[in-house]
């Protein structure tokens, strides 16, 4: 397994050259030994390469902090892994959509996106009369019976919300089955990103999935610097924690206000409505921008956060903690909330562990896995927030971990502002090296974003693969509605609320 | 219960005074670009180069165009002096051309709706959105309007679950391939009269990602659109600011 896997730490890059050619055999070994082994699939994706393609497996090691690279060249076809190892299934779904290879003996072989190919030739599923990829039309899992009824939602959903498609098998009330269809916000962001670096990659990479634009940007800034060399001023590195706990901030506020809602308990579904706004227009005194639009940038931040900055950001923290802190209680002390909320849409830890799953969703099943502390970069480097875990994984876990982590995102912000270091906020960086390959890892509010750059023989991305912690986390949400009420689905939903648009990039 | 009402008297009334009075604005929001121009030399096109999005033009004078423009002020205009973000927060207008900004043109806010339709929604105005491909950060920043800061239900203003029950058509999201139809289906659903509102620049013009196939050109074009709210998100008291002069409600 050592010697299949080419290491590299978060945000490192090496040579192509120094990357084996694995041979077929010892790379599908190789990473389902290294799966076994305690090794985490972070990233497996295809780049075409004439009739086939190179397949590239990032796997990351929680035990010494590294991330293990490996490369095989496949034709027409690969022998698919996922029976034995789950986390890969959508990873080879996804290759066989992007590079029209078949992943044999796939168990669920079965569109991701509903996109075109990278090589811009046929689609790689049937086209239904030739009218092209009908998003959400497949054939989905059915149960048979007379009681069974199937109830679709989406894409158009009830609210101000992204679209997906939602297939469920019901039995009166029971779910017996869910099974998830999207792909409808494909802007084709991977396809716009190769060739690049461009002048518009950045302000795409914001808008990967909005309400993560830091962790994304991190997550791309860190690669162009892995790439190009250079350190970022310890004023920019600070800057850039404080943007992404704020992000998460911001997200956990509305989620806990969401779920309260969903519960149909509004003292909390308001008061966490209007909290959320304060921590948006914290971001918004770092930079102008309530979603952080413009703070990451290659080699530093842009903005500057003088004291005028600090002063302020301190006092609305002060406030938005006692708000949240008053608002977030009244949910733990009302029975008919936490009767909601326990036992309902449970993900056991066997079951998160084995798909894969990233982030507050998978430490509420009790795995104890983040990326600041695991692969730490940037600020976490040097101070260090405390991984919050529950085990009963279910909407009450998950609730009660976005408060926890709130908390301590909250402590740490505070501490971060009190020693803001003085200087630069970006030092430019230079041109990306030619034929390497960088990992960069985030923990977004979601769980972990991994962007792995590729640079051809001039330095321009020739495959820039980004994977969002939603990737890892739908098939999650799929199976915490077995044997739920449907009824509970929104609330199951809000618990994990993943992004469309970050899956479907 | 005791506890709930405490929490209520702790957290207090909190739904801002706008628009009877202005909404605070962060030292560095970008709101409305003004342009100032220099006896630039006749074939520089520097600013229009700078900005990836075609936002900016040098071609008969300086113009940008907010429809294009991101508000995310790195381009050469700013650097250069000749394009200042302020804290105008009114961006919103009633017609695509109206986006456009010159130095000498005179300034377009959102009109309200003709008399047939403003008599019938001024006081009841129903939204369906769609998320035709949006990043989440429009429809995060629309979605606020409805928490209690914002309490965008005083103005007699709601988002519905359906179609059915709208008066309207919100509009967030480059509208990409795989979202064109169930966005058109979804504007079939509404009976008519009824009005669009474009909302961010993807809305509008694709946002970051014109050019892309996938990603669609915006619904200009596609639907008649009423009010278009530039921004990359725009900022909720734009967002506000557009809607309610549609509605007459502000002038």
């Amino acid at each position: 397994m050592k010697t299949l896997l080419s290491p590299l730490h978060n945000g490192g890059s090496i040579p192509l050259a120094t990357l084996p050619h694995a041979d077929n055999d010892s790379f599908y070994q190789g990473v389902l030994d290294a799966v076994s082994g305690g090794w985490r699939v972070a990233s497996y994706f295809g780049v075409p390469q004439g009739s086939g393609a190179e397949l590239y497996c990032v796997l990351a090691s929680k035990a010494d902090g590294t991330i293990g690279v490996a490369r095989t060249r496949v034709e027409n076809s690969f022998p698919s892994l996922a029976e034995a190892c789950p986390q890969l299934h959508l990873f080879e779904r996804e290759i066989a959509e992007q590079c029209s290879l078949t992943p044999l003996g796939h168990p669920w072989l079965k569109p991701v996106r509903f996109q075109r190919p990278f090589g811009n030739g046929a689609s790689y599923w049937h086209e239904t009369d030739g009218k092209g990829l009908l998003p959400g039309v497949m054939p989905y899992y059915q149960v048979e019976g007379e009681e069974i009824h199937e109830v679709a939602v989406g894409p158009v959903h009830a609210g101000i919300i992204e679209p997906g498609h939602f297939r469920f098998q019901c039995h009166g009330e029971e779910v017996f089955s869910l099974e998830i269809s999207l792909g409808f916000q494909h802007r084709g962001i991977e396809k716009a990103l190769m060739g690049g670096p461009y002048p518009q990659t950045i302000y795409q990479v914001e808008a990967i999935a909005g309400d993560t634009s830091i962790g994304h940007a991190q997550a791309y800034c860190m690669a162009i610097e892995a790439l190009a060399g250079g350190r970022v001023p310890p004023h920019a590195e600070v800057v850039r924690g404080i943007a992404l706990e704020l992000e998460r901030l911001a997200n956990h506020a509305g989620d806990l206000g969401a779920i309260a809602g969903d519960v149909g308990y509004l003292p909390t579904a308001s008061f966490c409505g209007r909290i959320r706004g304060d921590f948006l227009n914290m971001s918004a005194v770092i930079c102008g921008s309530r979603f952080g639009r413009g703070v990451v940038r290659p080699g530093g931040v842009g903005f500057i956060c003088g004291k005028s900055q600090t002063d302020d950001l301190l006092r609305r923290l002060e406030a938005a903690r006692a708000d949240l802190e008053n608002a977030v209680e009244l949910l733990w002390s009302t029975p008919s909330v936490m009767a909601r909320l326990e036992d309902t849409g449970t993900v056991s830890g066997d079951t998160a562990r084995e798909i894969g799953l990233v982030g507050p969703a998978a430490r509420a099943s009790g795995l104890n896995r983040d990326v600041r502390r695991d692969h730490p970069y940037g600020i976490f480097r040097m101070g260090q927030i405390p991984v919050v875990t529950a085990q009963a994984g279910d909407v009450y876990a998950r609730t009660l971990l976005r408060w926890l982590e709130a908390e301590r995102s909250m402590n740490f912000i505070e501490e971060q502002l009190r020693q803001l270091p003085a200087g630069g906020i970006l030092t430019t960086p230079g041109n990306l090296g030619a034929s390497s390959i960088a990992v960069s890892l985030t923990e977004g509010w979601r769980g972990e974003v991994c962007h792995t750059a590729i640079t051809d023989d001039v330095g321009r991305f020739s495959r820039y693969k980004i994977v969002d912690p939603s990737f890892h986390n739908w098939l999650g949400l799929s199976l915490a509605l077995r044997g739920q009420q449907i009824s509970d689905f929104p609330l199951c939903n809000k618990s994990f609320n993943l992004s469309y648009c970050g899956f479907d990039l | 219960m005791l506890r709930a009402i405490l929490a209520r008297m702790k957290q207090g009334h909190r739904t801002m005074p706008y628009p009877k009075e202005p909404v605070p604005l962060p030292e560095y929001f970008r709101g409305f670009p003004e342009l100032s121009p220099r006896q630039c030399p006749a074939d520089c096109r520097d600013c229009a180069a700078s900005c990836p999005f075609g936002a900016i033009s040098c071609t008969g004078g300086l113009s940008l165009d907010m429809g294009k423009c991101l508000f995310c002020a790195d381009c050469g205009a700013v650097a250069n002096g000749l394009v200042r973000f302020t804290q105008d927060h009114r961006l919103a207008t009633s017609s695509r051309a109206e986006l456009v900004i010159r130095p000498d043109s005179t300034r377009a806010l959102a009109r309200p709706l003709e008399q047939k339709r403003l008599s019938l929604f001024s006081r009841s105005l129903k939204l369906r959105e769609v998320s035709a491909g949006g990043c989440n950060a429009c429809e995060a920043d629309t979605n606020v309007l409805a928490t209690i800061g914002w309490d965008l239900g005083r103005f007699g203003i709601q988002f519905v679950a359906s179609p059915r029950h709208a008066d309207g058509i919100w509009v967030t999201g480059p509208v990409t391939e795989n979202m064109r139809e169930a966005l058109l289906m979804t504007y079939e659903a509404i009976p008519s009269p009824k009005i669009v509102i474009a909302c961010g620049a993807c809305a509008i013009n694709a946002g970051p990602f014109q050019g892309q196939t996938e990603a669609g050109c915006g619904v200009e074009g596609l639907l008649p659109v009423d009010l278009y709210i530039p921004g990359c998100p725009p900022h909720p008291v734009t967002i506000l600011d557009g809607i309610l002069r549609t509605l007459d409600k502000i002038s």
